[in-house]
């Protein structure tokens, strides 16, 4: 079983955020970076379902020469090898553009499950994987929260709306879209962070895979949101914002 | 029925009850509408009464796409009947709500059509000969704007909440019917019947004060401290979704588009940025009280009251005052 898990480095969630001069992306002087967190719910499944069913767990990863810290990490929680796709801009790609990209990557490897989170932290397009699974030709399931194999491929549980849920049976090869919460995140070792060291990482290039960049619904302009509604901010220190928030809590909002 | 001008909005209907969105999303269709025709289309096995009543909206057309092959939802009925859809209407957008169901296969139907949606876009400005979508970046911290120029189908799928179903504008339109060619060896997911996991323990829905804590709390070895916080208030504790997530609370106490939906006299934020998931779930409060250190977060959209400052000095002065106070 060879299970591909495409993995995305962000900002980090604390990040302040600045637009930069070119008002479409962020100033990424200052920023730390880490693993979008539903992708690295992803690769946990990913080497889950390796260490249940064997086969190897193969990272894919498109982005700048500083990801090499997020695969490498990745290696080291147990990914067997990796497959970077070296590209700065990324957001000179469109979604379905940077599908293409990945897919080309995808398809020389014939996998037998492909996992992405199912959405960015930075884009929030929430779109990669249905798009991949379109143009490589398989079955998908979105926003899943279980898997499990079976005679006739693989049966999920979808996540839906409101608390409800469902389990959808596949065939394989498939591609699921993995939800945050659907297992337990592993740390990595001493030991696996050694191995890392001589784990293989192939650079691939958008030329190489045939991808131009470019897309028919390209950012245009980044930029901090006018807020409709403006909350009344309580000042000072903690303790005096305390104290006038349970004299509101009392008077006006008459809740205590 | 070719209208190569008009808004194609596909509504959301599961077993015979509509998705709210789906009204949000007609909306504002209608509002962007400006003399485009919209058109709207439902889904489904025997739909013909949800079709009657969208006849019942200012549009130009309803449109019922029955099969009984879309009795129940799969990714590849829908989209292949979509794609005849599309083909038949030749709308310049197609407009989706952006619930879970979209999510699914608005994605793979823009893909077929060798298009790209703009997904989860919070306005729609008429452009040119093409749109402008804004919609939101790194979880709601920035905004930006999308351009879709020339010829349709553009593709987008609307936030919830973007519209405001009260603006809905009623009137009278004919009422069509599309029988998509569907062949059940296209679908390749075998679906069961959706289920809600073992009755809620815990029911948020009737509480009157709910504090609810984010990951701004950093360990389980805090979740201690705001419940201290719930116990002064006589609240209920809740939370955002990494909270249950990472097990330092049950799920149940989830708040959000997979967990609960909950309308509180109060709601106390505590550590939480306020991400469009979990909007969705608090935003019927009365009040929204939002602690958080960072005076950017997008909680500050929807808080009535706001504490910029560290969660750790603030929830125990909060405590202590009102234990003085009872
Ligand atoms: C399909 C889908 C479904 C989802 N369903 C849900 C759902 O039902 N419910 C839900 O909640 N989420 C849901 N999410 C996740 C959602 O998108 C957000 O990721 C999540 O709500 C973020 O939780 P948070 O605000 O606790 O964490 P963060 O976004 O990390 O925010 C933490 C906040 O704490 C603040 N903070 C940090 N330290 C301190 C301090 N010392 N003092 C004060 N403030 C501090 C930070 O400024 C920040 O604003 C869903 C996502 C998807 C894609």
């Amino acid at each position: 079983m060879k299970v591909i898990v495409a993995i995305k480095q962000v900002p980090s969630r604390d990040s302040r955020l600045r637009v930069d001069g070119s008002g479409r992306w962020i100033d990424p002087t200052d920023l730390t970076a880490e693993i979008n967190e539903p992708d690295a719910y992803a690769l946990e499944e990913a080497l889950q379902w390796k260490e249940k069913h064997g086969g190897e767990v193969v990272v894919l990863c498109a982005g700048p020469a500083g990801a090499t810290q997020t695969i490498r990490d990745a290696l080291a929680k147990g990914a067997d090898r990796a497959l970077h796709i070296e590209e700065e801009n990324l957001t000179a790609y469109d979604s379905l553009r940077l599908a293409e990209l990945l897919a080309a990557a995808i398809r020389a490897e014939q996998p037998d499950l492909v996992l992405t989170g199912l959405q960015s932290d930075d884009l929030g397009y929430g779109q990669t994987g249905v798009i991949l699974a379109e143009l490589l030709g398989m079955p998908h399931g979105t926003i899943i929260m279980q898997t499990e194999k079976t005679a006739a491929g693989i049966r999920v549980k979808r996540e839906l709306e409101d608390g409800w849920f469902q389990f959808v049976e596949l065939p394989l090869p498939a591609l699921l879209t993995i939800q945050s919460g659907i297992n337990k995140l592993r740390y990595s070792t001493l030991m696996g962070i050694k191995k890392a060291k001589s784990k293989e990482i192939k650079a691939l290039t958008p030329a190489a895979l045939g991808v131009t960049p470019g897309g028919a619904a390209p950012l245009e302009k980044l930029y901090a949101p006018q807020r409709g509604k403006q909350s009344r901010l309580i000042e000072g220190d903690a303790r005096k914002q305390a104290a006038e928030l349970v004299e509101i809590l009392k008077h006006e909002v008459r809740a205590i | 029925m070719s209208s190569s001008d008009g808004i194609l909005v596909v509504m959301e209907q599961t077993r015979g009850a509509w998705h709210k969105m789906s009204w949000e999303t007609l909306a504002g269709a209608q509002q962007l509408g400006g003399g485009m025709p919209v058109t709207a289309a439902v889904l489904g096995h025997d739909v013909g009464a949800l079709a009657a009543e969208l006849g019942g909206k200012q549009i130009a057309k309803a449109i019922a796409v029955d099969h009984a092959l879309l009795a129940s939802y799969t990714a590849d009925a829908c989209t292949a009947a979509l794609t005849q859809l599309v083909a038949a209407v030749q709308p310049a957008l197609v407009l989706l709500p952006h619930t879970y169901q979209v999510r699914d296969f608005a994605p793979k139907l823009a893909t077929r059509a060798g298009r790209v949606l703009v997904s989860d876009v919070i306005r729609i400005e008429a452009a040119g000969d093409g749109f402008v979508f804004v919609r939101q970046l790194f979880q709601g911290k920035l905004n930006g704007d999308f351009r879709a120029a020339g010829a349709g189908p553009h593709f987008a799928s609307v936030q919830a909440g973007a519209y405001r179903v009260d603006t809905l504008a009623a009137g009278s339109a004919p009422v069509e019917t599309f029988a998509p060619a569907l062949d059940a060896a296209q679908i390749r997911a075998r679906v069961e019947e959706p289920f809600r996991e073992s009755a809620r323990a815990v029911d948020l829905t009737a509480a009157e004060l709910i504090v609810s804590v984010g990951r701004g709390i950093k360990g389980r070895e805090n979740i201690g401290m705001v419940e201290a916080l719930a116990q002064a208030l006589g609240a209920e504790l809740a939370a955002s979704r990494p909270i249950c997530d990472n097990g330092w609370l049950p799920m149940e106490r989830q708040v959000g588009s997979s967990g609960q939906t909950v309308s509180p006299k109060v709601y106390f934020a505590v550590g939480i940025s306020g991400a469009i998931q979990h909007q969705v779930g608090m935003k019927g409060a009365k009040t929204v009280v939002a602690i958080n250190k960072d005076p950017n977060a997008p909680i500050f959209e929807i808080a009535d009251y706001g504490l910029v400052g560290d969660l750790f000095e603030i929830v125990p002065a909060l405590t202590e005052e009102i234990k003085k106070h009872k």
